[in-house]
């Protein structure tokens, strides 16, 4: 019992140092980030890999996402005859909750993931110790670069994902089941907000972004330096990232939508 | 040489997202439909609005020329208080044009539609002359305009919404009413 | 001793790592263009010293100076300015696994100078050339060999000419050649360019063919320093059963453990 109590303390005592190196991370990575404009070479290239690789999945997905909701959509609304409203439906899934949600997670298991390996194993193998010997910061030039990068792809993944789904939408409702093609867009235009629906889904991919790389380079960077331990950080990655990015979802969504 | 692959994708990569972007601004969201040059507000009353929401479409003929700005409460008339905006290129609607609001389809979204008055204007005047009779009489007044709805005036006539539930009821109790009526001579 | 010919001075040093003491109250002092060899069995804490001297560490207590710099406290900046002059190579090598040898070599000269590349490429083949591996340039780190792979490391440690390199066990892993090139290599580098060399290395007879100067860890303590043949001729039981790689003594081969016995339940 009392062992119980005491480890239950314990996880908690650790817990709360975690976020205190996690937050102390963030603001060193913050720090350097003005620096870092000066070498775009370096965001360019973490943009490609974080970015530009997770294009993909995110696209496929995107469009399989619309058609499924254009094909249940459909079956739903065709009871009240109101299939026209099919692309209301669509897009406004897809840019409040979807495209933002659905692409954050991706991106953790694809992207985040690749991140806490890559720079667990720089740290399990002694590079990152060995750019601090070379004077060069490796929170500055290892983790800056990626978490900026992460922070910009997210948002346009998002939007991607967004664009392509209303497409797939637009795919089976107009193309397959034969819903009018001008009500699928003039609907759609007049329910979806540019500022409601639009603007903040863009600001929940911009927080998920932020939390995710956040998560993942935290977690790399904290990693215990051994196969095992880097491994174990790879999942806490997904774990802990996809548990975030549905928590904020509600908080945001609450805040957003009240 | 893969650094300039590398950096041809990311271009793509945020060009594409900035495409999709705008795509969702344009062609999926109401953005083309704010204009760019404000237009002017005008206020009517109505007695219920049920289902016409801030930024519902304001039509004329069928044909958006602005969107709904806000809705209030009115204590003193009890009666709710929707501002319109208009846009700035239709300037030209008589001043005692009316608002109805209206329901796109079965169950689809309310939007307020206008219908263009005769068009009061003050280059008439009215004088009873020694016979009784109305005359009407040119103004000599040279820039006289017909009088056209402008920043914060109120459209006056105003036809309601009309609330699904009511008309089904009003339906219900009108069929009882004929059944009672028939069953009644035959007793 | 002259205060301007010490380069490092290390003052009652003290370091626990998961509750053990690894070090308890080391003094230590490396002299400039010299090459000082550590020495002392394996697990004492040799690596950690040298990431104590370059402060990816810090000690308990005690004090560390590096060139007049007490780097126990030293800020953020300044500590990266001091360890510009500074460079170490890492046992394993800790190469960059992303970037070719060639890049590699020239990650440090990149990141910290604005010289052309056609100057740059001068340089990490001059570095490459002295490790013999300038054939080696376009490699990748996971073609190369173990020994190959801390001979490019060394290469990266001298690119930016610091005033000291700090070796973490060089010679282990290299064959008798190229052994014979590297402890050459440590002499020439010291003393054409007047570095200061601190060498970690277990193997006693390359290390006492160049050490100036030779310390002795053992149980968080120095046991013994002097030149070569100070210890050689020293008739302190440590120095005599590690020079002459002596199985008993008081350096114990094992790790601290319970008795032997009572680990395997023998009553
Ligand atoms: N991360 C760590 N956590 C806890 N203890 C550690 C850690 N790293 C090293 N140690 C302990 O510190 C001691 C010194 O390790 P160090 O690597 O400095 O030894 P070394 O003298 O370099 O040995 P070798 O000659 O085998 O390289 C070891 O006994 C080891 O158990
Ligand atoms: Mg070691």
């Amino acid at each position: 019992m009392i062992n119980q109590i005491q480890s239950l303390g314990h996880k908690g005592l650790d817990f709360f140092q975690r976020l205190g190196r996690a937050h102390i991370l963030i603001v060193d990575i913050l720090k350097g980030l003005p620096v870092l404009l000066l070498r775009p070479g370096l965001i360019v290239q973490q943009i490609f890999s974080v970015g530009v690789l997770s294009l993909i999945i995110i696209v496929v997905s995107g469009f399989f996402v619309g058609m499924v909701m254009g094909l249940q959509g459909y079956n739903t609304l065709v009871d009240f005859g109101a299939e026209e409203s099919l692309g209301v439906m669509v897009a406004l899934s897809l840019v409040r909750e979807l495209g933002p949600v659905v692409t954050a997670l991706l991106f953790a298991g694809r992207a985040g993931s690749a991140l806490t390996a890559e720079i667990g194993l720089m740290k399990a193998t002694e590079q990152l110790s060995a750019m601090e010997m070379m004077a060069v910061d490796p929170v500055q030039r290892v983790l800056a670069p990626r978490f900026l990068a992460g922070f910009i792809s997210m948002p346009l993944l998002a939007a991607m994902f967004s664009a392509v789904g209303v497409l797939g939408g637009f795919f089976v409702g107009v193309g397959l089941l034969g819903v009018d093609d001008g009500a699928y867009w003039s609907q759609m235009q007049s329910s979806v907000d540019i500022y409601d629906d639009i603007y903040n889904g863009v600001i929940k991919s911009l927080v998920f972004g932020f939390v995710v790389t956040w998560i993942a380079v935290f977690e790399g960077y904290d990693a215990i330096p051994t196969s095992e331990g880097v491994s174990r950080a790879t999942t806490r990655t997904v774990v802990h990232s996809s548990l975030a990015v549905l928590g904020l979802d509600f908080i945001l969504t609450a805040l957003m939508f009240n | 040489m893969t650094t300039r692959i590398a950096e041809i994708w990311v271009g793509l990569f945020v060009a594409g997202g900035i495409a999709a972007l705008f795509m969702l601004a344009m062609k999926v969201s109401n953005l083309s439909t704010y204009s760019s040059d404000s237009g002017y507000d005008v206020t009517a009353y109505f007695e219920d609005i049920s289902g016409l929401k801030v930024r519902s479409p304001v039509t004329m003929s069928g044909v958006r020329i602005g969107r709904v700005k806000a809705i209030s409460f009115d204590k003193q008339r009890l009666s709710a208080l929707v501002t319109m905006e208009i846009e700035g290129e239709y300037d030209t609607l008589p001043d005692d044009s009316s608002a109805s609001i209206y329901t796109a389809g079965l169950l689809g979204e309310k939007y307020i539609g206008l219908e263009p008055g005769a068009g009061s204007n003050d280059c008439e005047e009215f004088s009873l002359d020694d016979s009784g009779e109305i005359k009407i009489e040119e103004t000599k007044n040279t820039d006289c305009k017909p009088s056209t709805l402008h920043q914060g005036s109120e459209i006056k006539l105003t036809q309601d919404s009309l609330v699904l539930e009511k008309l089904i009821g009003q339906f219900i109790s009108k069929f009882l009413d004929d059944d009672k009526n028939k069953k009644e001579p035959a007793k | 001793m002259d205060e301007n010919k010490t380069l490092v001075k290390v003052r009652d040093l003290k370091f626990a790592r998961g509750g053990r003491m690894i070090f308890d109250g080391v003094d230590l002092d490396i002299q400039r263009g010299k090459i000082t060899v550590i020495m002392g069995p394996s697990g004492t804490g040799k690596t950690t010293l040298l990431r104590l001297i370059g402060r990816q560490l810090k000690p308990l207590e005690g004090s560390i100076i590096v060139d007049g710099e007490e780097v126990t406290t030293l800020g953020h900046r300044q500590l990266y300015e001091l360890r510009k002059r500074m460079g170490m190579l890492f046992q394993n090598g800790a190469l960059l696994t992303d970037l070719s040898v060639f890049e590699n070599v020239a990650y440090p000269i990149r990141e910290h100078t604005n010289l052309s590349d056609e100057l740059i490429r001068t340089l990490v083949l001059m570095k490459l050339q002295a490790v013999g591996l300038r054939g080696a340039r376009d490699l990748m780190p996971a073609e190369l060999s173990g020994g190959m792979a801390r001979r490019v490391a060394l290469a990266r440690a001298i690119a930016l000419d610091p005033m000291m390199i700090m070796y973490d066990e060089p010679f282990t892993g290299q064959d008798p050649i190229s052994m014979g090139v590297l402890v050459r290599l440590i002499r020439n580098l010291n003393d054409a360019l007047g570095l200061t060399s601190v060498v970690v290395s277990h193997d006693i007879e390359e290390a006492s063919s160049i050490a100036d100067y030779i310390y002795l860890l053992s149980g968080g303590k120095v046991v013994a320093h002097g030149t070569t043949e100070d210890l050689a001729n020293s008739d302190s039981e440590w120095a005599q059963q590690f020079m002459n790689g002596k199985p008993d003594g008081p350096v114990p081969f094992h790790y601290q453990a319970p008795p032997y016995a009572a680990d395997l339940k023998i009553d």
